[in-house]
């Protein structure tokens, strides 16, 4: 098992290292300048030169990306070009309401969706099942701010049951940070339940298809232990997988959901660099997002193992 | 002999009701190209059902739809109708090119990686790398570095994509390579060029054509995204995103400002996923099973 495990690791630093080059080189590929890029349209000659030498973009191009990786690797992501922070440092002061956000979208969606996708499986074919699909394309379809904006004017505006914008600590108290975060997670988790609720639905009716389910049924098995036991634990590989994969649509979400909810995380912090091009910001955040999304997927590859022990290290 | 008679008995369904039995059979692919079509026709026909959606009124301003204006006015008094038909045009421009453009590169991509082990191994360890980056982020940092215009936000969108397509052409081509006929086609001395253009290529046609309208319509999602957050196309153009993020602080007194172009996008993305899921079923026997 260890040894699976540090395979695993070891192959996500090529994905890595791909990720990284993508990331640096953007800046490097566009024709032009990229001191003048950042500089914007107004700049002066001495602008540019200020920031060229700050970036260390008057280096060869081998020599920045070797002390980039380096300072990468070590936590240090740059200075960011409008507020003359650490992008790191930026990064941690946000981080709060982000990880708040999607870790309650996270538990709430996999829940909703696991348990309407086994109900549609079960009742394939019923009003119940059509339902659940309908819904699913629905979820796919609606972007997360028309969602955004139309909970806020029902629940916020109209009902007044609900805050209708912001981000209360958790160090608050936890139901007063729950309350804020209400909206703005269902507004993200729409299109990853539809998701999950498709794939659990789909991985469940191959199950329920196989003998032993017919066996089971036939030897007298109460039916929800049959579809929890029996069927679930066997239709869990795609949906651990489609979960992994579907985290990236939750890291896009939040950052609109972020500016929807004027939720002052890391999404925030992107699109505000977004205007004031700093691109520091922008570059640092993909990385990590990026890293995340990695580190997610890795962790579903080492869930599959007690899943499956059919599946060898 | 009897065929004969029964065939000259009847005559050929007229073209209506060929339709009707189409649209019977597969209700979404009718109800998805149906809606589709009408949006496009719309936004084709825009001078001539629309009036002017860059002139602002500051008379007009705020104003909730009425018979002058369907939907109402913005917070510039500028017509919200007008503004909503002439978004689709970007909308669906952005969709149709960016489906184009990321089937055209992924096909080349997992042709080759299918059928040579050696491109492989280093091509789709570059596509995971692609991938791990959340495609809004790699188009906001694109768009900052090369401008905003709309050539830059179609590359932009197009490029996560691409992994995605290459990844199910390469796994057709994989499947496909080991059958008889390839192998039949290698004996008798095709060439390669030959055998991935003319045997191999036509299996990926089918689940390709899906997975574009999927690409379509999320790439419609993924400009208004930009659009709304401020790094889609130049704000003067209106786009379904940015007449939204320009609203946004009407929500309470104006809430037409934001769900007219709301609901378009929503209505659009559904009719191109309806679309989609139609045609898996019709073309993809193996994947609508799965799904």
């Amino acid at each position: 098992m260890a040894a699976y495990i540090a395979r695993r690791l070891l192959a996500t630093i090529p994905v890595m290292a791909i990720v990284g080059i993508f990331v640096f080189m953007l800046l490097h590929l566009t024709p032009g300048d990229p001191a003048a890029i950042i500089a914007g349209d107004n700049a002066t000659e001495q602008n540019i030169a200020a920031i060229r030498a700050r970036l260390g973009l008057d280096r060869p191009l081998h020599e920045q990306f070797a002390s980039w990786v380096w300072n990468t690797v070590r936590g240090d992501l740059g200075i960011s070009m409008f507020s003359n922070m650490p992008v790191t440092k930026l990064v941690l002061q946000r981080a709060e309401p982000t990880i708040a956000l999607t870790i309650t979208t996270l538990i709430v969606a996999v829940t909703i969706a696991i348990t309407v996708g086994v109900l549609a499986a079960w009742k394939v074919g019923t009003l119940l099942d059509r339902a659940v699909m309908g819904f699913a394309v629905m979820g796919f379809s609606v972007p997360v701010f028309v969602v955004g904006y139309l909970l806020v004017y029902v629940f916020s505006m109209k009902l007044k049951w609900l805050p209708v914008q912001g981000y209360v600590s958790i160090d608050q108290g936890l139901w007063p940070c729950l309350r804020n975060l209400i909206l703005p997670s269902v507004a993200l988790g729409l299109a990853y339940v539809a998701l999950i609720a498709r794939i659990t639905r789909a991985s469940m009716l191959e199950v329920l298809a196989e003998d032993y389910i017919r066996t089971a049924n036939a030897k007298g098995v109460a039916t929800s232990n049959v579809l929890l036991r029996h069927a679930l634990k066997n239709a869990a590989v795609p949906i651990v997988t489609v979960i992994g994969i579907g985290v990236a649509l939750l890291i896009s979400g939040v950052v609109i959901t972020e500016s929807v909810f004027n939720i002052p995380g890391v999404g925030r912090l992107v699109v505000d660099a977004i205007a004031r091009r700093d691109y520091p910001i922008i570059q640092g955040v993909m990385i990590i997002f990026s890293g995340v999304y990695v580190l997610v997927n890795l962790a579903v590859d080492l869930v599959y193992t007690f899943l499956d022990p059919r599946i060898r290290y | 002999m009897t065929t004969a008679i029964i065939a000259a008995d009847c005559p050929a369904p007229a073209i209506a009701d060929r339709l009707r039995i189409f649209a019977r059979r597969n209700p979404t692919i009718a109800i998805g190209g149906t809606l589709l079509a009408l949006v496009s026709l719309a936004a084709a026909a825009a001078p001539l059902i629309a009036g002017d959606p860059i002139v602002f009124m500051p008379i007009n301003r705020l104003k909730p739809p009425s018979d002058e204006f369907l939907l109402g006015t913005d917070s510039l008094g500028r017509d919200v109708f007008a503004r909503t038909i002439y978004g689709a045009r970007i909308s669906l421009l952005v969709g149709l090119t960016v489906a184009l453009f990321a089937v055209a590169i992924g096909l080349g991509i997992g042709l080759a990686s299918g059928y040579y082990r050696r491109v492989d191994a280093v091509v789709m360890r570059l596509m995971d790398g692609i991938m791990a980056i959340p495609a809004i982020l790699l188009a906001i940092a694109l768009v900052s570095v090369m401008g905003s215009s709309v050539r830059v936000v179609i590359v932009a969108i197009a490029i996560p994509e691409i992994p995605r397509v290459a990844r199910l052409v390469r796994s057709v081509v994989l499947s496909v390579r080991e059958l008889p006929y390839v192998d039949a086609a290698r004996a008798s001395g095709s060439k390669v060029r030959k055998i991935l253009l003319r045997h191999i290529l036509p299996s990926t046609i089918p689940p390709l054509i899906v997975q574009a309208t999927y690409i379509c319509a999320s790439a419609i999602l993924v400009e208004a995204g930009l659009s709304f957050l401020g790094a889609g196309t130049p704000p003067e153009f209106p786009t379904w995103g940015n007449m939204i993020a320009q609203s946004r602080l009407y929500l309470a007194i104006a809430p037409w400002t934001i769900f007219a172009p709301g609901a378009c996008l929503a209505l659009v993305v559904l009719s191109i996923n309806l679309l989609g899921d139609g045609l898996r079923d019709r073309l993809d026997p193996r994947l609508a099973r799965r799904m």
